[in-house]
């Protein structure tokens, strides 16, 4: 007779459910499990994000796989009993049992649906799996296989040329080829090189990092020391933002842990390679997601841009030769070089390659994590996976690229995600922020939304940035009152294409955007906003 | 999980006086192993004063100065960096935090009400601390849980899915 | 050491490598406006008044810190740049309150001569009035940040030439102040040296000596090149 499947509890721990109510879940499990003494048949597992964050807190039932939405504390003595219950079935039999147990404060989930069978999970492979809190289950998972491989049995040469193949763009926005880059900082001269991790995750609007550092913090170390052996760095920072407090925790844990396995530090696999990860916290500064701005801000200094070049390939942290790739990109680089270049570069489209996780958010039923190839159309995303926007409600725009994207209207959600077909609508991928919007939403609305976010957030030092973004803020103020002329309109546009072209950093540059791009789908709702024109008195009686 | 950060609001809470002046003795012992772990280079600014306004509240002059002394930085450069960052202080917060997230999944869903009731509620503006120090109301751009919007953090905890009631009855269980 | 022909506004000129596209341009006598950059001063390429079209880039580029490259092809005075000067200065002029007549640095004042030579007799954009201090707590100088464009200029000029670093930049975005020791008055600050350099290089009012009044501040940022000069000529003797 073949033993009971192992039955385990996998509980969201990550921050949406957290805000859910996940921890006292998680609480409640554990305590029923050791009243009735389970724990050597139960297990209950913090894991990383499982994807439909609106309808937390989760739960995933293994071996089952079968994934509870909405579930309550209160809900654990029930479920223990049924999973028990039936255990105790097949022990007597043999006979393999669905599990039968609907919870009575949420739902069960069926994973056929959309939002679930439409992705392809290749960044986010373990999230949800494993604890992220053990190294254990992440190294028996496979972490650190690609590293060691990588170290022992290829040459750095041979590493770039495999992520250059794989076609990986940088996830981080701006979409430049990772292997060029990669090929860039390797080909520098000097002992001393650098490897930062960019996880200032700031667009409103997006955690794709957030989740992947939530739930697998050890890929994206591994995916980092990799990067440094390709390029011959020794040091490795990830800088992240301070809101992020639950993947702070994790990651400090993390990197302890990979210390202590001599997985990072000295001369790893006894091979002479070094590489050891700092984390450096920020303290609350959009703009240090730009990358000269994030080297400042490591160096302990004001997160202000400078011109490029010299490129931080060149020089970047303490002047030194300095790789910069964000979560997503250093995550993908485990399942390149454990699957190979072709296996990767066959995801996606022609020009852009592999998978592209998103957050779903806003007007939208199903809204949370989700990862799909590239080339995957907005409808499906936002219609099929996301379920479309509230009984009631249409989608009138989905906005994708965060503070420097744009809104691309319901009648372009045809529109196939990948770096060219995006930026041909004046958005760009961005990181992976799309935000619904429903047919109730005001788009001058949106434009000042973003307007004013970049005016919080300009570092001041560039006059276009600084000054112009509180004038263009004042003018869609103006629109929104209702004060606004036709030439107040036509100043807005041609202020918007000064700041675009002359500020310094891609901050100042992408900042009127979304302006942009709301004139362009939506000027009409600009134009319906202007002061009625007098009507000249004529002096004439009708 | 430790407490969401909050950006500081532009105005200080009340002075408590006996706290401050007891602070101002101190020798700032608790950053003295974060000071040794970075060999007190410039480059660690930042991180020695997130620690120092995690242990200390906020960052006072004689705190500013003491760090600048130990990484041998020039005040204004440090005063300059420190001001640049939303989430340092350099007045006592009050007592209680409440922060509203404005991020776009939080606005589009409805953010700008909640923060609307509770300034009426607190009888303050967005980014500003009640004068007798007991609450301050700000607000962060994005927290990243955006499936949970509209979110707002109340001492440092997250809260889902608020609606004007709901943010009133968590405010007022306050007891200011 | 190797050269680098190009094309400035149709004149054909040749630099050696490493030079800026500013000082070319100067080479065959045309002036690109500029207000951060001061010879002698790192360069930040912050005010963006130089910024020059080069052919086949679609973007613009600061000509105080693009290095020259053989067969460039640069235009300087194209309307489009132009009329974005004019939108610099105007931006200037909104962001601070600068009242001319009153000005200690009336007629002596590059942001004025720079509004002169970009033809903006007014702004098409609304005045702000922001609501900014004045410091008077120096003995000799005294800064009005109602003058103040953030050129950095006095920043620089005291970390890099005299080594004080009196002052830096405070907060971010358009509430950025010039700040000087942990954002005290500027006479309570122990490590200024008196020196004026700040005075000196200050493109503006801002900066000024006590006891000026109106016109009577003289820009003499000259006198700061040749004392870089001169320093740098001592460090490389034996």
């Amino acid at each position: 007779m073949t033993p009971p499947a192992p039955l385990c509890l996998r509980c969201c721990t990550s921050a949406g459910c957290l805000a859910s109510g996940a921890a006292e879940l998680r609480e409640a499990l554990q305590r029923t499990v050791s009243r009735l003494e389970l724990a050597d048949r139960v297990e209950i597992r913090g894991v990383g994000c499982l994807g439909p964050c609106s309808q937390g807190a989760l739960l995933a039932v293994d071996p089952d796989g079968v994934i509870f939405a909405g579930v309550r504390a209160e809900d654990a003595a029930g479920l223990i009993a049924a999973l028990v219950h039936r255990s105790v079935l097949e022990a007597t039999d043999g006979q393999w049992r669905p599990l039968a147990w609907t919870p009575a404060t949420g739902e069960r989930l069926d994973t056929r649906r959309p939002f679930f069978a439409h992705q392809r999970r290749v960044v986010l492979e373990n999230c949800g799996l494993i604890d992220p809190e053990r190294i254990e289950a992440a190294i028996e998972r496979g972490a650190y296989d690609q590293l060691r491989r990588a170290v022992q049995d290829l040459s750095p040469v041979q590493v770039v040329e495999t992520i250059r193949c794989s076609g990986l763009r940088g996830r981080g926005g701006a979409g430049y080829p990772t292997g060029l880059k990669w090929a860039t900082v390797a080909k520098m001269p000097g002992d001393h090189k650098v490897v930062v991790c960019n996880a200032d995750e700031g667009d409103p609007g997006a955690f794709m990092d957030r989740s992947v550092l939530e739930g697998d913090p050890h890929r994206v170390l591994e995916g980092m020391a990799i990067a440094a052996f390709a390029v011959g760095a020794s040091r490795g920072f990830l800088y992240i933002r301070a809101e992020y407090t639950l993947a702070i925790s994790n990651l400090r844990r993390a990197i302890e842990q990979a210390n202590r396995h001599r997985l990072l530090g000295q001369s790893l696999f006894d091979s002479g390679f070094d590489f050891s990860v700092e984390l450096r916290v920020g303290a609350g500064a959009y703009v240090c997601g730009e990358e000269t701005a994030l080297i400042h801000s490591i160096e302990g200094k004001r997160g202000t841009p400078r011109p490029r070049p010299p490129y931080p390939a060149e020089q970047g942290v303490g002047g030194l030769p300095t790789l910069i790739n964000n979560v997503e990109t250093f995550a993908n680089v485990v399942p390149i070089l454990r699957e190979g270049a072709d296996w990767y570069a066959a995801i996606g489209t022609t020009s852009s390659k592999g998978t592209k996780v998103f957050s779903l958010t806003g007007h939208v039923r199903w809204g949370g994590l989700l990862e799909v190839p590239m080339g995957t159309s907005l409808s499906m995303i936002v219609e099929e996976m996301g379920g479309g926007a509230p009984e009631g409600f249409t989608i009138k725009a989905v906005q994708t690229g965060g503070p420097s994207g744009g809104c691309v209207p319901a009648s372009e959600l045809d529109t196939a995600v990948d770096y060219a077909s995006l930026q041909a609508l004046g958005t760009i991928m961005g990181s992976g922020g799309m935000v619904v919007m429903d047919h109730t939403t005001d788009m001058v609305g949106i434009a000042a939304f973003f307007m004013e976010f970049c005016r919080d957030e300009s570092c001041g030092k560039c006059v276009p940035c600084r000054a112009g973004t509180v004038q263009l803020h004042g003018l869609l103020q103006k629109h929104l009152a209702g004060d606004a002329t036709a030439e107040d309109l036509a100043q807005l546009e041609a202020l918007c294409h000064m700041v675009k072209d002359t500020s310094l950093c891609g901050l100042g540059q992408s900042a009127p955007k979304p302006v942009l791009s709301t004139l362009r789908f939506f000027r009409d709702e600009y134009v319906a906003r202007l002061k009625p024109v007098a009507a000249p008195s004529t002096g004439v009686a009708p | 999980m430790p407490g969401v950060p909050s950006a500081c609001s532009a105005d200080s809470g009340a002075e408590v006086g006996g706290e401050i002046a007891a602070e101002k003795e101190q020798s700032f012992e608790a950053l003295e192993s974060i000071l040794r772990q970075h060999q007190r280079s410039p480059a660690s600014l930042i991180e020695v004063l997130n620690l120092a306004q995690e242990t200390y509240r906020y960052l006072s002059d004689d705190l500013l100065r003491h760090v600048a002394r130990n990484l041998e930085l020039p005040f204004s450069q440090v005063f300059g960096t420190a001001s640049f960052y939303h989430l340092f202080c350099f007045k006592a917060p009050a007592r209680h935090s409440c922060t509203v997230c404005t991020g776009t999944a939080c606005s589009v869903i409805g953010a700008d009400r909640l923060v609307e009731a509770l300034e009426q509620e607190l009888g303050i503006r967005l980014g500003r601390s009640k004068a007798d120090g007991s609450i301050g109301l700000g607000s962060v751009r994005c927290l990243g849980t955006c499936g949970a919007a509209p979110l707002v953090v109340i001492d440092g905890l997250v809260a889902k899915q608020q609606t004007v009631a709901s943010v009133l009855e968590a405010v007022r269980s306050l007891r200011l | 050491m190797s050269v680098s022909t190009l094309m400035i506004d149709g004149h054909e000129v040749a630099m050696a490598a490493g030079a800026t596209l500013l000082a070319a341009a100067r080479e065959v006598g045309i002036t690109i406006p500029t207000l951060c950059h001061l010879e002698g001063l790192s360069p930040v390429a912050a005010c963006r008044l130089c910024l020059v079209e080069i052919e086949g880039s679609g973007k613009l580029e600061p000509a105080c810190i693009t290095p020259v490259l053989e067969g460039m092809v640069v235009r300087t005075d194209t309307s489009r740049l132009q009329d974005y000067r004019r939108t610099v200065i105007e931006l200037l002029f909104t962001e601070g309150n600068h009242v001319c007549a009153v000005c200690v640095a009336n007629g002596h004042c590059e942001l004025q001569d720079r509004a002169v030579d970009v033809g903006m007799d007014h702004s098409r954009l609304p005045y702000r009035y922001p609501d900014r201090p004045v410091d008077l707590s120096h003995h000799l100088f005294g800064l009005d940040h109602n003058r103040c464009i953030l050129c950095t200029r006095c920043v620089r000029v005291c970390d890099e030439v005299e080594g004080a670093h009196v002052w830096d930049v405070g907060w971010r975005g358009e509430h950025c102040r010039i700040i000087s020791g942990l954002n005290q008055p500027w006479g309570e600050v122990d490590s200024c040296t008196n020196c004026g350099k700040c005075v000196q290089v200050c493109p503006t009012g801002a900066l000024f000596h006590k006891g000026d009044t109106a016109e009577e501040k003289h820009d003499d940022s000259s006198q700061l090149v040749a004392l870089v000069r001169a320093r740098q000529a001592r460090q490389v003797a034996p």
